[in-house]
């Protein structure tokens, strides 16, 4: 190893990453810095480059210009020392299906160097705290995917990494097996791992993250905490459906005027960001005063579609959660 | 790459690791275990007693001629596992997972081919095993079945090389299975496992006896009932020699190209 980490480092910490495949601009220079023991979330749309993100900083990827330090060391000439740090869990569940949950964690844990009696110790421990212990001797293949998610986070924690890749752990699951996976990654927190971790949920980077940053066509364009994107944002959305197509535009001016900015138009539905909690009583009123009959009025948590249009001007293009 | 990775004693270590996991799915998978074993069993059968009679005059005499015809037929069908396995670790992220630990960086594929070569082994010794409850004698002296084991082995290894490629290019495994076994059934066919070449056209022997099935078929017989061995194995060897010149470094190529793109 031809240098070692410095104490005061970043975990991660990434400068001008970019990366072309073919005509496709997938990172278009991305700074990123993680705090040793933090959570980022990177929030962004399929095609913003989150992965394309996680897997230069997991040495999966060469980028064509830029730098990156994983736990001080260089991805690209200390790949071998970043390896030995890291946990990756990826988008779509890596565990061969052909084995059992137990011999998945196995294999990783003797590929790791571990003695047989250690690796039999260690994935014992993973089966009982991901709740897989009952599954532990049947082929992953028949696994529901909240199971996969969690033998493909606990194999990604075999060899107790100090610094955890999640790309996308809750993707395509139902809502209970989300909250487990959220609770089963608060604990690694608690443990002190650092964590990277993408998605498209604006609910999932706020209940896990420190600090998010949300990209978009493979760059950074706003980063903070979840309260303070929240608040340029607004953490809520206020939808209004029109009765009638020649109701719109009188909506429109009222909402307008309510909060000061032009809001989104599908066809009869109209929704605002709900910066402040006052919006909701100023529109019924105007709603009152100008006799407009709508069909629905109702206040919802921001989605990423909000997020981006506040952010960009046009939407994420994703479903919400 | 100005670090230094792990030594190559671990990375043995890690290869022998992985050829166990890929044998270790044969247990959850019995398909599999059929195709290695029921298969070649029942080609051995069929081509026996339904062909024997009518190209040998006698299933028994024909027995001596198909058995190291079917070991070699086989051992060509088993490679396409190599770039099934393969592609399914490349589509299903189990290839990334793999790259992303402290390992080396030629151990996945390693095991694989390792594996490969284990399946081999058994398929061989299986058929010959059948061969000789069906009356199959060694009419050579007994080393000589080592060495027809070694050599269909080197032309195995050769030959995944092929699969290796077949196993990166493809979009998914169904695509390997499906390109492989069109692409090997002439290769296998087109040779003299099945009948002595002396039955066919003028214009297709020379075809056939250039087909590294048919030296390979030849050079076993050679080795399991006496007769002339040296041509046959040296040709085999040289098409060995061949295709692990030409599609190491392609598969290798392949490999990392699409590892780059993704």
């Amino acid at each position: 190893m031809a240098e070692s980490a410095r104490p005061r480092d970043p975990a991660i910490r990434a400068h001008g990453l970019s990366k072309c495949f073919g005509p496709t601009r997938a990172l278009a220079g991305v700074d990123l810095e993680v705090p040793a023991g933090s959570v980022l979330g990177m929030l962004g749309p399929n095609g913003a480059g989150k992965t394309t993100t996680v897997r230069v900083l997991t040495t999966l990827l060469a980028p064509d210009s830029g730098d990156a330090w994983v736990g001080g060391f260089h991805v690209q000439r200390q790949a071998h020392a970043v390896r030995q740090l890291i946990g990756l869990t990826g988008q779509y569940a890596s565990v061969d299906e052909r084995l059992t949950g137990r011999e998945n964690l196995m294999m990783i844990a003797r590929l790791l160097g571990q003695s047989r009696t250690e690796a039999r110790t260690r994935t014992d421990r993973l089966l009982e705290t991901f709740s897989l212990a009952h599954a532990a001797g049947r082929a992953t293949r028949g696994y529901s995917g909240g199971m996969r998610r969690r033998l493909d986070l606990a194999a990604s924690l075999v060899g107790r990494p100090r610094i955890l890749f999640l790309d996308e752990p809750t993707t395509g699951l139902d809502p209970r097996a989300r909250l487990e996976l959220w609770q089963l990654i608060r604990e690694l927190v608690a443990e002190g791992t650092t964590v990277l971790l993408t998605t498209q949920y604006l609910e999932e980077a706020d209940a896990l993250a420190d600090e998010i940053v949300v990209v978009d066509q493979g760059r950074v364009i706003a980063s903070g905490t979840a309260e303070q994107l929240k608040s340029q944002v607004g953490a809520r959305a206020l939808v209004v459906v029109a009765a009638d197509d020649a109701e719109v535009p009188a909506l429109r001016g009222l909402l307008r005027e309510a909060c000061d900015r032009d809001p989104q138009v599908e066809g009869r539905r109209l929704s605002v960001p709900a910066a402040d909690a006052a919006l909701l009583r100023r529109v019924v009123r105007g709603l009152d005063e100008a006799s407009l009959s709508v069909e629905e009025v109702t206040l919802r948590s921001a989605s990423l579609d909000d997020v981006f249009l506040a952010l960009t001007g046009h939407g994420a293009e994703t479903p919400s959660i | 790459m100005s670090e230094t990775g792990p030594g190559v004693l671990a990375g043995l270590r890690q290869t022998a690791t992985l050829a166990w996991r890929s044998l270790l799915q044969i247990r959850h998978n019995p398909w599999e275990l059929g195709d290695y074993s029921i298969q070649p069993i029942l080609f051995l059968l069929l081509f026996m007693f339904v062909f024997g009679g009518a190209i040998a005059g006698s299933t028994a005499e024909y027995l001596r001629f198909i058995l190291p015809g079917v070991i070699v037929m086989n051992m060509v069908f088993v490679t396409v596992y190599v770039g099934y396995g393969l592609n399914t670790d490349l589509t299903r992220g189990v290839f990334d997972r793999f790259r992303a630990m402290p390992i080396a960086r030629w151990a996945p594929l390693a095991g694989r081919i390792v594996a490969d070569l284990v399946k081999q082994a058994w398929c061989i010794v299986l058929l010959l095993a059948v061969g000789l409850l069906l009356g199959f004698r060694v009419e050579a002296p007994w080393p000589g079945v080592l060495t027809m084991m070694v050599l269909v082995l080197t032309v195995a290894l050769a030959m995944s090389w092929i699969m290796v490629l077949v196993g990166v290019l493809a979009r998914d495994p169904e695509h390997v299975q499906l390109f492989g076994f069109t692409a090997l059934f002439p290769v296998t066919f087109v040779s003299n496992v099945f009948v002595p070449v002396e039955t066919m056209p003028a214009w297709l022997q020379g075809v056939v006896m250039l087909n590294p099935v048919s030296l390979l078929a030849d050079a076993a017989r050679g080795l399991l009932l006496g007769g002339p061995v040296l041509t046959s194995a040296l040709g085999a060897l040289g098409w060995a020699v061949l295709l692990t010149v030409v599609f190491a470094p392609l598969s290798v190529w392949a490999l990392n190209r699409r590892l780059a793109r993704s």
